[in-house]
């Protein structure tokens, strides 16, 4: 649920940076069958969402359901390839100069849904869009981190989005300068808040210009059918370049609310893809194996300290925290509780992250027995018996998993410490707010990373990041952090990072996701080793059976 | 009769009023709000939110443009989580669907109901009888989360004969099981009723007289009987259809048929103000319609009682 | 006569208030004998009876608790998990390895509960309001009946999940945000009752000889009110229990560990499907068997109680 928006690939863009001055062009990227698979007849992919689209305006849209379809509706500058490395979109190549702070695109020919042509001015509208206060979009912090030219003064209001840092040097020549040099830019051109919107229908429908009736798209499906919380409907888009190559005739997506519901009309056979339900992936991959998925993700779990002021006193003694971290057997959760292969967590950042190895940690490598054994020792050297027992209120927000992770790692506290833990679980705005506001002793979090490379997790934990609501603040994680931002070798820092971390424990990893899909054994092409999930479907094809 | 009416309708007024102060008070509230994420919007951002929605206004002159909007445009406003959408648009889309398996589940649940309850009196005391009054708890004590999923287990995934959700435009096959899951305890608590009723009034002194002088057992139910033995079963009737319209939530949540109650459970967790506002106005305007309507019929059941 | 004294004046109302009395008791015996005859009400209420006994005694005689696990069987509910007197998990485990029995015993105290306290909620509010709309008549009653007919047109369920939003969850919130909501159609029929019973006699001589208006309705109004409170109460029990469950449903009932009939029923109805029929099976069993109770009990109430019926 806390699932956040993937952004863009920064590890492949480090990749590219020796020829990023060069003329850089990549291949195209398409279905592909393999020799000897039959194409079945009916080319349609149905799959399950757990909510409608808040909205399908790529400059508004916020949620992962709604990008991946803005993906199928809508081309960027850059796509990804299966894997996650930066394939072109509309633009057949880029060039970065001026130290990679000026940005040139060029544009291949394209057509808009209605057949007038994709033009470089298409997305100049679409980015000052993007970051104009009129239009109000949650992403103009996108457009911020971006650091195109003048975007800040342009989101306060201070200047006229006309004055952003983007020009169409002709039709099909983007140029974009930047604040500040930033190598990994065209990365963050394969995020939907930058792909192009056609001026002449936003203006004349306003906000109901993407309703299916009025909606032109640059994408490879067109939408035909959207009944919000119930399905949508996404058909071929024949003036799409690569039209040729896209196998999948119609894309559905269906809101069914309930997992085990969604799991029941998949196995009738309503649909090609849906998750699977907590705890029945063994069971499934033994009945059905060939359908039944696990893989990683970029997403860590934990459990975190408040440190703050407003904290219990408990807790800013490092001995407790040893003590409850220890005490937690990761392996129960994933392999009893969650039982979708989840990794135990030791460390903060999964080991999925690109170029990221997982540093040794002492606790990490004991047994559970030794570390329970610590654990009662720490606790009451700490001064914590069964008779005076440390207690505390653990929150969550509301959800079967967490709810079952919760019960589990306080009975485990409770039978091998005597820690007296109370669950609160709150519905997710509250859950926020309350702990935003450092309202809370322990509290669950998880993070999803941004983009693949460790530092969108371990910059969570430095003082002044928005989402360390824990509030642990440690002089030599900031500067690390900071340095790595310019280190050619910030690996060296990510590991020191992570020793800090098992050695004050601010936060209690618990396990690293993966994701747990059932797939139809027709459907083929989705993109498993791409750990951040982007998908776009004219990639997929269905096989006869 | 007029009189009554209108009457109705100018009280209707300030009750409406004051269920839109209410769940705006209670919204306010609510910790958290509409644009409250997991990464807390950098300031600048959210204030340009607030300015496009009108956040920034102190509570008086929201809560009056709302009002304002409402009566003399009848705008409930845009929606707050679905930015592409007015919550207009929204009700245009999601009431007509609750309204269709609403009223079928009404349509079945009274006929089923009446049939089963009278049934039962008229064969008071036999095998029917035991039987029909069996049913009927049975399936108003069976929790309709419970039932929704089962229906889908066994006509979708066992039978393969319905879809196991979805609406469709309201193709009858998407229909069934959510009018089946909604009617089955309202069935029950109307055969109840009715069962009860109906024995009462052929236990009357009229209805003996009827049978002494040799009518014929139907003519004596339809003709005599069954006027008066609705009654109880009207005043059920109103706060029941009502149940059936915000007791969907259920219904949409396992059908997914993108009716308005998982619209309202869903906006008052998400806080879309506008939404939840627009909702709870327009099923407390049909609460008072519905009451309305019921105390007209009873009025027509019953020469006795006066508007 | 202003000046008969006090003692004098509360022997008249004392006797008065016998004479009353002496009807009610024969009202109410002929009431327990009719009730006596009604043999699916009879068991219904042994059956009751029997259930809230095994509620509150059954957990000792398991040493499992609600909430414990037990990691020999974690995560294993499906092979290992079934009920069985071997490892004492009587009803089998959940699919975290804790004790259905116990759960299911814990859950039925707290269901009871809230159906018994939201109920005692909702018929204290709506005894007093309705009493006193009902005996103070004219303008105070019109007021007070126009503000319950407003509430009665605001759609109570949206009401509830509005108010467990804004307040957070707890048990006390579960009891008053169910009562207060359940009390309007009480207030509406004792009105109507009181209305009726103002104007006998005793009630009027009680009057005359100088009785409070507060004194008049606690001894005199309410007492004789019972027989409708009885049957209303009955009837309200189990719609309340029903509420629970769909809040429940909800996710915005009870907290962990803590469980209700309407959160195990949720819980097991998840895991319907995946081999651990118990887990749905127990909870809905005590759930259907006591509602069943509810309504005979009920209905046999009113059979006894509203003689016009017959």
């Amino acid at each position: 649920m806390t699932i956040l928006k993937t952004k863009f690939s920064k590890g492949a863009a480090i990749a590219l940076l020796a020829g990023a001055t060069a003329l850089t062009s990549f291949s195209a990227y398409a279905a592909s069958p393999m020799a000897g698979e039959t194409l079945a007849a009916d080319q349609t992919y149905t799959y399950r969402m757990l909510d409608g689209f808040p909205s399908l305006d790529p400059q508004l849209v916020e949620d992962v359901n709604g990008s991946d379809a803005a993906r199928d509706l809508f081309e960027g500058l850059m796509n990804q390839d299966d894997d996650g490395n930066l394939i072109p979109g509309v633009a057949l190549s880029y060039e970065a100069t001026e130290g990679n702070t000026v940005y040139t695109f060029k544009l291949r020919k394209s057509n808009w849904s209605n057949g007038e042509p994709v033009t470089a001015k298409d997305f100049v509208y679409a980015w000052r869009r993007a970051a104009d206060p009129k239009t109000a979009s949650p992403y103009q912090w996108y457009m911020d981190l971006m650091s195109i030219k003048n975007v800040a003064a342009v989101i306060k209001g201070d200047m006229d989005p006309s004055e952003l840092g983007v020009e169409a040097l002709d039709d099909y020549t983007l140029q974009v300068t930047l604040s500040t040099a930033l190598p990994y830019f065209a990365d963050m051109t394969a995020h939907t808040t930058t792909f192009p919107t056609h001026q002449a229908t936003v203006e004349e429908f306003g906000t109901e210009w993407t309703r299916p009736e009025n909606m032109v798209g640059n994408g490879a499906y067109k939408l035909t059918e959207w009944v919000l919380k119930e399905r949508t409907t996404r058909v071929r888009n024949t003036e799409y370049w690569d039209n040729e190559n896209t196998i999948l005739e119609t894309v559905i997506s269906m809101v069914i609310s309930d997992e085990n519901v969604a799991l029941t009309r998949y196995l009738a056979g309503e649909l090609d893809k849906t998750e699977v339900p907590a705890g029945q992936y063994p069971a499934l991959k033994e009945s059905n194996p060939a359908e039944t998925f696990s893989f990683p993700r970029l997403c860590s779990y934990y459990y975190t300290f408040n440190l703050s002021d407003t904290g219990p006193e408990a807790f800013k003694d490092q001995r407790v925290r040893h003590a409850l971290s220890y005490a937690i057997d990761r392996n129960v959760i994933s392999e009893q509780v969650l039982k979708g292969g989840q990794y135990p967590a030791y460390t903060f950042t999964p080991g999925a992250t690109a170029g990221f190895e997982v540093p040794t940690v002492p606790y990490g490598t004991w047994t559970q027995a030794e570390r329970d054994a610590k654990a009662v020792e720490l606790l009451a050297e700490a001064g914590y018996t069964k008779e005076n027992p440390l207690k505390f209120d653990m929150l969550y927000n509301t959800s079967e998993g967490h709810k079952k992770v919760a019960v589990v790692m306080s009975q485990m506290w409770k039978q091998k410490l005597g820690v007296e833990a109370t669950l609160a679980n709150q519905e997710w705005k509250t859950f926020l707010e309350v702990r935003g506001k450092q309202d809370f002793e322990m509290a669950r979090g998880a993070w999803c990373g941004d983009y693949n490379e460790a530092s969108t997790f371990l910059d969570l934990l430095t003082t002044e990041s928005g989402y360390n609501d824990g509030k642990w603040s440690n002089a030599r994680v900031d500067e690390l952090m900071a340095s790595a931002k310019t280190s050619s070798n910030a690996g060296v820092n990510y590991t020191e990072v992570e020793q800090i971390m098992a050695a004050e424990m601010p936060v209690i990893p618990v396990y690293h996701y993966t994701g747990v899909l059932m797939i139809n054994e027709q459907l083929k092409g989705w993109p498993l080793s791409n750990v951040q999930q982007k998908f776009y479907s004219r990639n997929f094809y269905k096989v006869a059976k | 009769m007029l009189k009554f009416i209108v009457k109705r309708v100018a009280s209707a007024i300030p009750t409406l009023l004051l269920l839109i102060l209410f769940s705006f008070v209670m919204m306010r509230l609510a910790p958290g709000g509409p644009f409250t994420s997991e990464r807390a919007l950098p300031v600048e951002v959210l204030a340009n939110i607030n300015a496009k929605y009108g956040l920034d206004q102190p509570w008086h002159i929201q809560l009056w443009r709302y009002i304002e909007g409402l009566i003399f445009h009848l705008d409930l406003g845009p929606s707050f989580k679905y930015k592409d959408r007015s919550v207009n648009d929204i009700i245009a889309q999601g009431f007509p669907v609750t309204m269709t398996y609403g009223l079928w589940s009404f349509a079945v649940a009274v006929v089923v109901g009446m049939s089963l309850g009278i049934m039962a009196a008229v064969k008071h005391n036999t095998w029917l009888d035991y039987i029909a009054v069996g049913i009927s708890i049975g399936a108003q004590v069976l929790p309709n989360f419970i039932m929704a999923p089962i229906l889908v287990i066994i006509f979708t995934l066992w039978l393969g004969w319905l879809p196991g959700g979805g609406w469709n435009g309201g193709q009858w096959n998407h229909v069934i099981m959510p009018v089946i899951a909604l009617s089955t305890s309202y069935m029950a608590s109307i055969a109840r009723l009715t069962r009860g009723s109906m024995l009462e009034v052929l236990n009357s002194n009229y209805i003996r007289t009827a049978k002494a002088k040799g009518l014929p057992m139907r003519t004596i139910i339809f003709r005599h009987a069954i006027k008066p033995s609705l009654l109880p079963v009207m005043s059920y009737l109103g706060p029941a259809f009502v149940g059936m319209v915000t007791g969907s939530v259920v219904i949409d949540i396992y059908f997914s048929t993108g009716g308005m109650g998982q619209f309202f459970v869903d906006a008052a967790l998400s806080r879309d103000y506008s939404l939840l506002m627009g909702i709870t106005v327009l099923f407390g305007a049909m609460t008072i319609l519905f009451s309305t309507i019921v105390d007209i019929l009873y009025a027509w059941l019953d020469p006795k009682i006066k508007l | 006569m202003i000046s008969m004294n006090r003692k004098k004046r509360d022997e008249v109302v004392d006797n008065l208030s016998n004479m009353d009395l002496v009807e009610g008791t024969s009202l109410w015996k002929d009431a327990y004998l009719r009730f006596m005859k009604n043999k699916a009400a009879v068991t219904g209420l042994i059956l009751l009876v029997l259930m809230t006994l095994l509620a509150f005694i059954g957990p000792y005689f398991t040493p499992w608790d609600y909430q414990s696990i037990d990691w020999s069987l974690i995560g294993n509910a499906k092979d290992g998990g079934a009920p069985q007197i071997a490892n004492r998990h009587y009803f089998g485990i959940d699919d975290l390895g804790r004790d259905i029995f116990a759960r299911t015993m814990q859950g039925t105290q707290i269901s009871l509960m809230v159906g018994f306290v939201g109920t005692a909620v909702a018929v204290f509010v709506g005894l007093f309001y309705g009493a006193i709309a009902g005996f103070v008549g004219g303008r105070v009653d019109n007021i007070m009946m126009r503000f319950v007919d407003i509430l009665m047109s605001i759609p109570i369920m949206f009401v509830i999940i509005i108010f467990f939003v804004v307040f957070g969850r707890s048990i006390f919130l579960l009891f008053m945000a169910i009562g207060m909501f359940a009390w309007m159609d009480m207030a509406r029929i004792v009105r109507g009752q009181t209305l009726a019973i103002k104007n006998k006699e005793y009630i009027e001589a009680a009057r005359a000889a100088g009785v409070s208006g507060i004194r008049l309705i606690t001894r005199h109004v309410i007492p004789n009110l019972l027989g409708i409170v009885v049957i209303y109460t009955s009837l309200l029990i189990p719609s309340l229990i029903l509420t629970e469950s769909f809040i429940s449903f909800l996710g915005l009932g009870i907290q962990e560990p803590l469980t209700s009939w309407g959160a195990l029923i949720n819980e097991g109805a998840g895991q319907m499907r995946y081999g651990v029929p118990w887990q749905l099976g127990f909870p809905i069993a005590f759930f259907v068997v006591g509602m069943f109770c509810f309504f005979f009990i009920g209905d046999g109430l009113r059979d006894a109680l509203d003689p016009k019926d017959k």
